[in-house]
């Protein structure tokens, strides 16, 4: 079950995908998500699953593990698609049984919603899958550089985003453990109700909050140790710096953004 | 030779609760370290040996007494940079010091911090890759390297600050007899070809028949301090301070015991087989 779990986990490798600045992939995702949401036909969808397909072949991640990052919410995916297939009124009736009725529209939008929320998964997904963690706080501690002026702890947060990533892997693994220290004697997680499920969780989480702890204590040590003392003063292994790539990268997102506004306009 | 580490008359107590009894978990020790040297530090649990190393680089201050590190005072807020740098520290837990995802950006996590210019930076992760032999894994994920290789990227982490000393803080003690090896000939390496000196606490007693001087810690006192010859071969004092001597050793003390004329300090298999057969008149 936790296995599953593969949010900010990078696919080390050197293709173009992994070559843009982090930065300029944060500005496609979110161009990206804008004009995911801008889409409003079949034509426009089809466009952007172009363009994520194109993303996703030049990324060579390969597409099972971004399907494997949707398990953990294709109950959220059932979620949205029933409730607008239910209960988005419309002219067209499809079929009505009971108090249920269907209409066309509400099964266009259900749809549409569907691979609106799977195609923005998995586009943030390649963004994580493409970019250490580490390179994407750095790109996000650059594109939010300008908030430092206002006094806001910019590089305390990217740091703490590093972190807190970096830490992920290594949670889930002491979870795995702790779960088969408890269940080697006699700890049940996965039958009774959902309450004394809950309850079972407690002997699972006190001992990973403490062991959590622990190691922040200890980190925190090993870090000053390290000469860690706040963003002041800091140079990095990697500077970021737009080359080529990130320009054609930018033009090819706008002129995509560009057409499904332009496909919007058409209603297509 | 000079001196790169100096401690005089230290002592420090934990922080108590009020009403507490103080105990103190340095009481009185004044060591010196030579530049280039490799000492290993022993001691059963609670003997001070921790305590001692986390005074090395000023992750403790002393509650009396001077730790002098190449001629800084730790106690001075203003050395504290320069004594860590100077003094790099290595700790038990390895996934408890790795701070980034790939392995060579957290080797450049010290220069960084450092304020080292990126292709310094660049230049040193891969001297630093290079000394422990990690450079094929510059792009890993530190989470699924084995527990040797992953306290080697400590290690390296430690170099690419170009420290003169590392202080190994039981670096050894949650590894496996394989991870446990890679990271004594690592460090052995270190000290032999790039001249850093290199402390190591641990409480495994063959560890110390790496090194060549042995400082046996109890009650937060040095008890013994000599080669490991010297020290390894006294089976009984040892065993007063709750150590065991190494497996050779225990064969010659009880063969010694029951009339036989051998040797004490026969550290290696080799050796201890050498004496036996002298023995026996072979």
């Amino acid at each position: 079950m936790l296995k599953d779990i593969t949010l900010g986990q990078y696919f080390p490798g050197n293709t173009v995908a992994h070559r843009l600045d982090p930065r300029t992939k944060l500005i496609m995702v979110v161009l990206y998500i804008v004009a995911l949401f801008c889409s409003v036909w079949f034509v426009s969808y089809a466009l952007m699953a172009l363009a994520l397909g194109a993303c996703i072949a030049v990324s060579k991640v390969p597409l099972k593990s971004l399907v494997r990052g949707l398990k953990p919410i294709v109950v959220i995916i059932i979620f949205t698609g029933v409730i607008n297939l239910f209960w988005t009124p419309g002219e067209n009736l499809l079929f009505s049984w009971w108090i249920i009725r269907i209409y066309e529209e509400g099964v266009l939008r259900a749809l549409f919603m569907v691979i609106r929320i799977v195609m923005l998964i998995m586009g943030t997904f390649l963004l994580t899958y493409t970019t250490s963690p580490i390179t994407l706080t750095d790109g996000l501690e650059s594109l939010l550089g300008p908030l430092k002026k206002l006094h806001l702890p910019i590089h305390e947060l990217s740091m703490m985003m590093s972190i807190a990533l970096r830490f992920i892997p290594t949670l889930i693994e002491e979870t795995d453990k702790i779960m088969s220290a408890q269940k080697a004697r006699g700890a049940d997680f996965e039958t009774g109700s959902l309450f004394q499920r809950a309850k079972a969780l407690v002997p699972l989480l006190v001992p990973l909050f403490i062991s959590a702890f622990r190691r922040a204590d200890e980190l925190a040590v090993a870090m000053e140790c390290r000469c860690y003392h706040g963003g002041e003063g800091r140079t990095k292994l990697k500077v970021l710096r737009y080359r080529g790539i990130d320009y054609g990268a930018f033009a090819i997102s706008a002129a995509v953004v560009a057409l499904v506004f332009l496909l919007r306009h058409y209603g297509l | 030779m000079s001196t790169i580490i100096e401690t005089k008359e230290i002592k420090y107590h934990y922080p108590v609760e009020e009403g507490e009894e103080i105990r103190l978990a340095l009481n009185g020790v004044t060591v010196s370290i030579e530049a280039g040297s490799f000492v290993v530090v022993l001691g059963h649990n609670g003997s001070g040996k921790s305590t001692l190393a986390k005074h090395l680089n000023a992750v403790l201050i002393p509650s009396e007494g001077t730790v002098l590190v190449d001629g800084l005072d730790t106690r001075e807020e203003a050395n504290l940079l320069d004594v860590r740098r100077r003094v790099g520290m290595v700790f038990q837990n390895p996934d408890n010091q790795i701070v980034a995802n790939v392995v060579e950006e957290d080797v450049a996590f010290g220069p960084e911090n450092l304020g080292i210019p990126t292709a310094e930076i660049r230049e040193r992760v891969d001297t630093a890759l290079k000394a422990v032999g990690m450079e094929k894994f510059a792009l890993h994920a530190p989470h699924k390297l084995s527990g040797g290789q992953k306290q080697r990227i400590a290690i390296a982490g430690v170099i690419a600050m170009t420290p003169k000393c590392i202080v190994l803080d039981e670096s050894t003690a949650m590894l496996d007899p394989s991870g446990r090896q890679e990271v004594l000939d690592t460090i052995s390496w270190l000290n032999r070809e790039m001249g850093i000196t290199i402390i190591l606490i641990t409480h495994h007693m063959n560890e110390a028949a790496y090194a060549g001087r042995v400082i046996v810690m109890d009650r937060g006192q040095i008890a013994m301090d000599g080669t490991p010859r010297e020290i390894l071969s006294q089976e009984e004092k040892l065993r007063s301070l709750g150590l065991e001597a190494p497996p050779t050793v225990e064969l010659l003390y009880t063969l010694r015991r029951s009339g036989w004329d051998v040797p004490l300090d026969a550290l290696t298999v080799d050796e201890c087989a050498d004496a036996i057969c002298r023995a026996l008149g072979r």
